[in-house]
């Protein structure tokens, strides 16, 4: 790079959004809001049963129902929609067949059976009543430790057991950690099965053009470029003759990293039927079919000496995958596996872990995936060992942590650790909360018989998904910039945001690079009709991966630039100067030339210098060499009622260091809502189930998500230890919240608990479960 | 989300309303606010094949005072109620139970008349309609009839309302200047309903309570007056000591209630804890 | 299926609009539909999420647990008629200025929320803005952003 850049003026700001004025005016547009002429709409008729044979299906009083244009079920579609994919790839993996629409059999409660297509969704719905399906029910697996039983209900015939895969771990001398240990603390963690719940349900819609042969598919999703190959896969389509516009999207959380049935199913009858279709999901649907997260089962053990240092880790994790594979369902408790020592450096390591069939909803990437359980794990193992020693939760830590001039730092779980200073962030949260004074307002209280607890996590957690090697479907991003005849900038990246806000922040990183305003910059997303490459967004990597191949696009684009500029000033490129939408020499910023006028000699091409072609435009590719590790530590404040059992969470601060900031407002943000989801799983949520695999908590009447009242104020705080891997320094920041929260609210709340001699609590942490520990200790 | 279909009516008197009732029996549903019967229908929970929207009617929105009563009709909404100065003035009890109700939305447009009539086991106004003792008019074809809140509730959803029958206005009688209320409540997480809630209406004199009301909702299939408790204190000091005494006998005698929000255990706990909790407020 | 259609008439956002509705033709679906305001979202079943709030004869109300046909002769106003001649209305800058808003699904029902909630109380605390929009869930921002913007909402609203 020859040029250099003007002064930094937009990156680190808190520039306000620029999505947000058509947002609050209701003038965006989500895929149930684009209005299409002649369109038909579909709704899905879906099991009633967790297990069950189809005996028969009858479809034809639906049929004959004015409006009705098709009715389709399995057997219509067997051959000619592929199977929903898995792109999971781990060895001996079990991955079922899984049809778009259930054929023979039915295996989880929503899963879809039939398909009906009308002119009005009014109709559609009163469709459903009029087709009869006879089931003959199965025993359903619904509890993950009995379904690796021997005498468990098996539930694919084609397998032996219900165990998906095993993937196992022997780092170290573990056996012999334990041997030497000191103290052994074991523990049974249930990291219980979220519902994601974004605001927006999913939905898409189809149009299919026979002339030309061109299929155009509105997704609410968060990977289009992954949809659009997989849909020309399953479909028989040539890839480049189909287009996925993700267009505005109502949140994700990881619930719409997937390729769905009904995208599969929709995309077909609008092939079939030459008319536009379309589905939109009901909550209720949502809660019982698209995908859910976590669900595990952890036995650990820990080896600890008497200073607290911890010498070993052992566990077996029981992951439930649910009863089919979506895209990536196998691939999150690796996650968990890969993170196991968290902010720690424990030497031996042995994991076993389990994937799980059962007779529900398949799990897959929810904010955080693998990691909140991970961090669940360590964090309390941690707590249960000083407690153990009679340590400070906040000396034990401190014991295990790595030096900042050990990174990049290998662990024995085999992942390379890209840059730390967990002292630094856990000082600073320290300090921010007084925490001897608090520990001494603890003890005061606890005279008083009140049950104060004070809660720490410190995390590290892996994200900036991530070199190829370690991402299904591949870890690069893809970035184009042009520079539009009339200087107008066109960015076009392949990660698809949906509410982190890469339109301002994207151009922030450009705006500086170049020197003009954020104005005159777009930055186009979300549609593969225009960058035809990408990958999406998602394993909080858009900034880490998208941000990095955006900013070497830029300054390849740059470089250009600057050659020509320095023809028209007749100057040397080396010595040029980006600033206020003017080029020149340093020093000299009366003889510039316009950021414009360059670019319109680009276009123009009739003053280039020798060898340089038309046109201002530039792809680039970006492959990390490693994921990204950030850290950062938690720390909150609660009361108990031990009357009732209700928790007063009455302070949160968390110090989280995502490496360099591009804008703290957007940052804040993610941080914000990251703890109010590990809040939700802490406090209020949890999927559950019956003995016959029915959903209990099908909707928000009977599932919590956090209400406005339901949260405190936050306090927020960073550190910045720039990431080596990429050209920005940024680590990514969409899923730490979440994952320091649950740990340290659940910490908090045990540490309340510890005068009654309570020392593990399952999540969700409600005031009857809370109680009831209470009762069960006295 | 979508309803089956029905026919709907939207009568302007109770005379017209009273008619479609009779005409089409247990077809027919009546819809105040909405907020229990619409999200019943969306899931087609309920199929009701005609409606008879009552909101149109004449003389049933509003509270007046009249001889030392409240009267409140059927389709005053959860947020006049709350924001009512009459009320705030006479009967605050019944404007802090309309606030503890739903949402702003739901308050906007729910009504205390639909809410009775719904009967849900979870519902708040039970609780305070109880414990003030009010007397709730019914009209039908057969005329019109006043029956106490104590003999509205029967079973689960299930109240004493005949099929032709319309409930019309709900009184409250003032009560004398040394009676106090309070309404406690522990929010089912996730719906708002109530997973106990406590409405107690106390009348002092000096540190003795001379007559104390006691109505809970959401412990158990129908909400109920806490007798054990009322009898327990009736007549005795409001020390902390009797009134802990009295409020265990809060779930006394009661088929109590278990789901997974809460374990029967748990509610019977909550019962007591809360009761007690509401005595010490409106004793205060 | 179309039992006894019924013509209705409502103001929305000043505007006149007559339709013939099948009864069950819920207002959501009416404004989404029907008059074309795709602004007011659908975000649960259960009356709960507040996605679809809008403000009918002054109250904020679930446009998902209203049938169009109680609409009848109602003047309604939904998120696009808050701003007036193209210039935010405070609410709106508020969540702009302050970063209320992520996904902006939730918002336009939020924003008419916070109406409802400084049209009563015009100078609210944090506790009683957030009882205020515990109708309106949001999966995004933890709600602190959104306690903001309606802070700044009502500094500009009073001068």
């Amino acid at each position: 790079m020859a040029t250099m850049a003007g002064p930094s003026r937009l990156i680190g700001a808190p520039i306000k959004r620029r999505e947000d004025p058509r947002l609050v005016q209701g003038l965006s547009h989500y895929v149930d809001d684009i209005k299409l002429v002649n369109t038909l709409h579909c709704t899905f008729l879906r099991s009633d049963y967790a297990h069950a044979d189809i005996k028969s299906i009858d479809t034809e009083a639906a049929e004959n129902l004015s409006g009705v244009v098709k009715v389709i079920t399995g057997s219509d579609i067997a051959g000619k929609v592929g199977s929903i994919p898995c792109a999971a790839e781990i060895e001996g993996l079990k991955v079922p067949d899984h049809p778009a629409l259930a054929v023979g059999r039915v295996r989880f409660v929503g899963e879809p059976i039939a398909a009906v297509v009308a002119t009005d969704p009014y109709v559609a719905r009163d469709a459903l009543d009029l087709i009869e399906v006879e089931y003959d029910e199965l025993p359903a697996v619904v509890d993950l430790d009995a379904a690796i039983e021997s005498d468990s209900t098996v539930i694919y015939d084609e397998f032996d057991d219900n165990i998906a895969f095993t993937m196992p771990l022997d780092a170290g001398d573990v056996d012999a950690a334990f041997a030497e240990a000191d103290h052994v603390v074991s523990q049974r963690f249930v990291n219980q099965r979220l519902i994601p719940n974004s605001i927006e349900p999913r939905g898409v819609l189809a149009e299919y053009l026979p002339g030309e042969g061109t299929l155009t598919v509105w997704s609410s999703t968060q990977v289009p470029h992954h949809l659009k190959t997989i849909l020309s896969l399953l479909l028989d389509l040539p890839e480049q003759l189909v287009r996925v516009i993700a267009p505005e999207v109502g949140g994700g959380f990881g619930s719409k990293l997937n390729v769905y049935p009904e995208e599969a199913v929709v995309a077909y009858l609008a092939t079939q039927l030459r008319k536009p279709v379309k589905w939109i999901e009901k909550r209720s649907e949502g809660f019982t079919t698209t995908i859910h997260g976590r669900d595990q089962v952890d036995y650990v053990d820990m080896a600890v000496k008497n200073d607290g240092t911890i010498t070993a880790l052992r566990a077996k994790l029981l992951a439930n995958m649910g009863a089919y594979h979506q895209l990536l369902t196998p691939i999150i408790p690796v996650l968990t596996y890969l993170m196991m020592p968290g902010a720690y450096k424990i030497p031996n390591i042995k994991l076993e872990l389990i994937g799980v069939f059962t007779n529900k909803m398949a799990t897959d990437a929810y904010r955080g995936a693998g990691r909140p359980e991970a961090t669940h794990i360590i964090e309390r193992m941690v707590d249960l060992a000083a407690q153990k020693l009679g340590m400070d939760a906040k000396e034990i830590r401190f014991k295990n942590f790595p030096q900042p001039d050990e990174f990049p730092l290998e662990m024995a779980t085999g992942v390379t650790y890209d840059s730390g200073n967990y002292q630094m962030s856990f000082n600073k949260a320290l300090d921010t909360v007084d925490y001897a004074s608090l520990r001494a307002r603890q003890a005061e209280l606890r005279g008083q018989g009140r049950y104060m607890g004070i809660g720490i996590a410190t995390y590290a957690e892996i994200c900036g998904m991530g070199p190829s090697v370690g991402v299904a479907g591949g870890g690069w991003e893809s970035s184009t910039v042009r520079i539009e005849r009339t200087g107008k900038v066109t960015v076009l990246t392949g990660v698809s945001p949906h509410g982190q806000g890469q339109e301002t922040s994207f151009a922030q990183i450009v705006a500086d690079e170049y020197g003009i305003s954020i104005d005159d910059i777009v930055i186009i997303h979300g549609d593969t009709g225009r960058q035809p490459q990408g990958i999406g967004t998602f394993g909080s990597r858009a900034t880490a991966v998208g941000g990095a191949a955006l900013i070497i696009a830029t300054q390849q684009v740059k470089e250009k630039m600057a050659q020509i500029a320095a023809h028209m000033l007749e100057a040397n490129a080396d010595d040029l100067v980006f600033e206020d939408g003017n080029i020149f020499v340093q020093g000299s910023p009366d003889s510039a030339v316009t950021f414009a006028d360059v670019a319109a000699t680009a276009h123009v091409a009739v003053n280039l210098p020798p060898e340089v072609e038309p046109g201002l435009e530039a792809t680039h590719f970006f492959e990390p060499s490693n994921f990204t590790y950030p850290f950062g530590a938690h720390i909150s404040i609660v009361e108990v009622d031990p009357e009732t059992g209700e928790i007063d969470l009455q302070r949160y601060v968390a110090v989280d260091d995502c490496g360099n900031i591009i804008n703290p407002l957007l940052v804040d943000g993610q941080v914000h809502g990251g703890i109010a989801q590990g809040l939700g799983q802490a406090m209020y949520e949890g999927a559950v189930y019956d003995e016959n695999g029915q959903l209990l908590t099908g909707s928000f009447m009977d599932y919590a998500i956090p209400k406005a009242t339901q949260v405190p104020r936050f306090e927020t705080e960073h550190t910045t230890t720039p990431s080596p891997v990429n050209p920005l320094g940024v680590k990514g920041v969409g899923e730490a919240g979440t994952i320091a929260s649950s740990p340290c609210l659940v910490n908090a709340v045990v540490d309340a608990l510890s005068p009654f001699g309570i020392t593990d609590i399952d999540m969700p942490m409600t005031p009857n479960r809370v109680w009831q520990a209470i009762q069960d200790a006295q | 989300m979508i309803a089956s279909s029905f026919e709907y009516f939207a009568p302007t008197s109770v005379d017209e309303a009273l008619a479609l009732l009779s005409e089409h029996g247990d077809d027919a549903k009546i819809l105040a606010g909405g907020h229990s019967l619409i999200p019943a229908m969306k899931l087609r929970l309920a199929e009701p094949a005609v409606l008879i929207d009552i909101q149109r009617v004449e003389g049933l929105k509003g509270v007046s005072e009249s001889d030392g009563t409240l009267v409140i009709g059927a389709l005053t909404t959860h947020h006049e109620l709350e924001s009512s100065n009459l009320v705030n003035q006479k009967v605050p009890i019944l404007a802090q139970t309309a606030g503890e109700i739903g949402d702003v939305q739901v308050r906007n447009k729910g009504t205390i008349g639909g809410s009775l009539s719904h009967a849900d086991p979870a519902a708040d106004w039970p609780a305070t309609i109880l414990a003030l003792d009010a007397d709730l008019k019914i009209v039908g074809s057969g005329g019109e009839r006043v029956i106490k809140a104590t003999d509205f509730f029967e079973e689960l959803y299930t109240t004493a309302l005949e099929a032709d029958e319309i409930l019309t206005e709900v009184h409250v009688a003032v009560p004398a200047e040394n009676t106090t209320g309070s309404y406690l409540k522990l929010h089912q997480v996730a719906s708002g309903f109530a997973l106990t809630g406590v409405a107690v209406v106390l009348t002092k004199s000096g540190d003795i309570c001379e007559n104390i009301a006691v109505g809970i909702t959401g412990v158990s299939d129908v909400p109920y007056r806490a007798s054990e408790v009322e009898s327990a204190l009736a007549g005795r000091a409001l020390t902390a000591d009797n009134i802990a005494a009295a409020a265990e006998k809060a779930a006394d005698g009661v088929d109590i209630l278990e789901d997974i929000h809460a374990s029967e255990a748990y509610r019977s706990n909550l019962a007591k804890v809360y009761t007690r909790r509401a005595i010490e407020g409106a004793a205060s | 299926m179309n039992k006894s259609r019924k013509q209705i008439n409502t103001t929305i956002n000043g505007e006149d609009y007559t339709h013939e509705v099948e009864p069950r033709l819920l207002l959501v679906h009416y404004l989404r539909e029907v008059a074309g305001l795709t602004g007011t979202h659908v975000g649960c079943e259960t009356s709960l999420c507040g996605a679809c709030t809008a403000i009918v004869d002054g109250q904020a109300v679930k446009t998902c647990t209203m049938l169009a046909v109680q609409a009848d002769g109602a003047e309604i106003t939904t998120i696009e008629g808050l701003a007036q001649d193209g210039e935010l209305h405070p609410i709106q800058e508020g969540f702009w200025e302050r970063h209320g808003l992520q996904c902006g699904f939730c918002t336009p029902g939020m924003i008419v929320a916070a109406h409802q909630l400084l049209e009563r109380n015009p100078n609210p605390s944090e506790d009683e803005i957030r009882h205020g929009l515990e109708g309106n869930f949001c999966r995004c921002t933890g709600y602190q952003h959104i306690v903001d913007a309606v802070q700044y909402a009502a500094e500009k609203m009073q001068g």
